[in-house]
């Protein structure tokens, strides 16, 4: 734009940055409507939490601002400490057993052979079925009478009768465990495969002829030259596992015994069941905090690396 | 002899890699697949557990009829959901090619700030300000209302969908600007006719991602829409999961998962290329 306002003569110049100038602020009104829902909808509601949190806030009636008095309470709420417990244990447990399936699925499907197409689809299909539907569906295969697996067990005599998956903490969390895996592998796996497929073909050859066996290539080139990869694709399994909500509202509605609320499950009970929406604010700010530190080691996890573009 | 053996090596190989590919595909299809399979038994037949998962005692759709006899129905909760999804799909789709266009081709004030704001707000999770939505929507006089979940939905697509839209017009080369502006184009004229077919498979994406997040969205529309003729799918299944209408009907549980379930798949064998794009971009950069 300079260039061409350069070579032309000084007043059709000074006209051309006017209006220049004029197009260029012209850009505030097209961002205008983004920069308005984000304010309304994101930046005044964070904004009021911080607010809220700080206050006795019941759904009817007056509000008192009561200082730190959510957060102390928090600190002697034995219940918030176990759902978060139970979150990180939750979240630890199905970290690993999404890649410990992903990875191999991605590497399977990562060369153009035949039909991989057909297999990197059939693998993904669960990923764009909403978590609700998948755990409505899985509560269903779960369900001791209409259900597909514990009658299945029967019928083949694998066990004496019909068990409930659902009844007892163990069989009913990794019964999750397994639909959440189902549900989420085929994405990571894409995620992983374009990081392999970035892998230069050469390196891998240069490594053979130099007598380097497969394990060996996997630890000294795979890995190291994953790193950006393999931390997005472990941050989105974290930050994910930490809100999970939906798969235990709807296939365990926090049972058996209350064992499977998770973070955000205990907020979501504080705030609308209980109606204690300054205490649930605070719970909020907290678990807000956890997953912003957890965005900040994503930003240093993903850094490029030094030296390279 | 080398020759063949490295080609019986290869057979063996090959039949190796058919068998893991197809033993993996049928785990993760199965559990759709026999879903659907079951929703055509007989109301009497789907109580019992799915073996075999196809009808064997007659074809039939009483699950999706039984469906719409629950509170307003399942069409009315089909609406809401068509409703919200379409109108998220339209709103974050225009909200972000304009911005997206701003974000790219303009130097204004506060230009920085205002693209660092958008995209921060994708570290902070949406649950945690859920509270506060509820009351904002209140105060605007959209409580419990599709429109005030649209306006969330959009604002929660936001990140994504500016930060794929300003890429898409970065990659737009200038002279082709130049050139359009030489021919008296103005800025609209010049968005619309000559920029959008050149950014459009960006369109496509963003109105994907925008479409399966609204349609699948379940913990916002569970707190925000307290009206039972407001439900969106999700929230409908799930009530009547939940046995809120009596006893549990599997089929018609069924049935409605399908019926959440069948559009996704549909859009995203569709689109493929258009949802792996996006995925590719939110990975690589």
């Amino acid at each position: 734009m300079t260039s061409v306002a350069v070579a032309t003569s000084a007043p059709a110049r000074a006209r051309k940055l006017v209006g220049a100038g004029r197009r260029q602020w012209v850009g505030l009104i097209y961002v205008a409507p983004a920069v308005a829902l984000v304010t309304v909808f994101f930046v005044i509601p964070l904004g009021m939490t911080a607010w809220m949190s700080l206050h006795n806030w019941p759904l009817m009636g007056e509000h008192a601002f009561i200082g730190l008095d959510n957060y102390f309470a928090i600190l002697r709420d034995t219940r918030f400490w176990n759902a978060l417990k139970f979150t990180a244990y939750y979240t630890v447990i199905v970290t690993i057993a999404i890649f410990a399936v992903a990875f191999p699925l991605a590497i399977f499907i990562e060369r153009p052979r035949p039909l991989t197409n057909l297999y990197r689809t059939a693998f993904f299909m669960p990923a764009v079925v909403g978590f609700a539907s998948a755990s409505l569906l899985w509560s269903w295969l779960l369900n001791v009478d209409s259900g597909l697996f514990s009658p299945a067990a029967f019928d083949l005599g694998l066990t004496g009768k019909k068990v409930n998956l659902l009844a007892t903490f163990q069989p009913a969390f990794w019964s999750i465990i397994a639909m959440v895996v189902w549900k989420v592998a085929g994405f990571t796996m894409i995620i992983l495969m374009t990081g392999l497929q970035s892998i230069p073909q050469d390196l891998q050859e240069a490594a053979v002829i130099d007598g380097a066996g497969p394990f060996a290539r996997f630890r000294a080139i795979t890995l190291p030259l994953m790193r950006r990869t393999l931390a997005l694709a472990l941050i989105l399994s974290v930050a994910g596992s930490i809100l999970a909500f939906d798969q235990f509202y709807i296939i365990l509605r926090g049972g058996p015994r209350n064992q499977t609320l998770t973070a955000v499950y205990w907020i979501f009970n504080q705030s609308f069941v209980s109606f204690k929406l300054g205490y649930g604010a605070a719970l909020s700010m907290v678990l807000l905090v956890i997953l912003v530190a957890l965005s900040l080691i994503q930003l240093w996890l993903l850094r490029k690396p030094e030296g390279l573009d | 002899m080398a020759g063949a053996m490295s080609q019986n090596r290869k057979a063996v190989f090959s039949f190796g890699r058919h068998s893991i590919g197809m033993i993996a595909s049928v785990l993760f299809l199965a559990p759709i697949v026999w879903t659907v399979l079951s929703t055509f038994k007989p109301a009497q037949e789907a109580r019992q557990p799915p073996l075999p998962p196809w009808p064997t005692s007659g074809f039939s759709i009483e699950n999706y009829e039984t469906l719409n006899t629950f509170g307003d129905g399942l069409w009315a909760s089909a609406q809401n959901s068509i409703y919200v999804s379409v109108m998220t799909v339209l709103l974050s789709v225009l909200v972000s090619v304009l911005a997206g266009y701003g974000f790219s081709r303009f130097r204004f004030p506060f230009k920085d700030f205002f693209f660092l704001l958008i995209l921060s707000t994708i570290m902070i999770p949406f649950q945690s300000i859920l509270t506060p939505i509820f009351l904002v929507l209140t105060r605007l006089g959209l409580h419990n209302t599709l429109t005030g979940l649209v306006c969330v939905y959009v604002t929660l697509q936001l990140p994504f969908s500016i930060f794929m839209m300003r890429n898409a017009f970065d990659a737009v080369p200038r002279e082709i600007e130049e050139a359009a502006r030489m021919d008296g184009a103005n800025n609209v004229t010049m968005l619309v006719r000559v920029m959008l077919p050149l950014v459009w498979p960006g369109v496509v994406t963003i109105a994907l991602f925008a479409f399966l997040g609204a349609w699948n969205e379940f913990l916002a529309a569970l707190v925000l829409m307290t009206d039972q003729s407001k439900f969106t799918l999700p929230v409908m299944m799930t009530a009547l999961q939940s046995g809120r209408f009596g006893a549990i009907d599997w089929g018609a549980v069924q049935a409605g998962v399908t019926v959440m379930m069948v559009p996704c798949l549909i859009l995203f064998l569709a689109l493929q290329r258009f949802y792996i794009r996006g995925l590719m971009a939110g990975a690589v950069k």
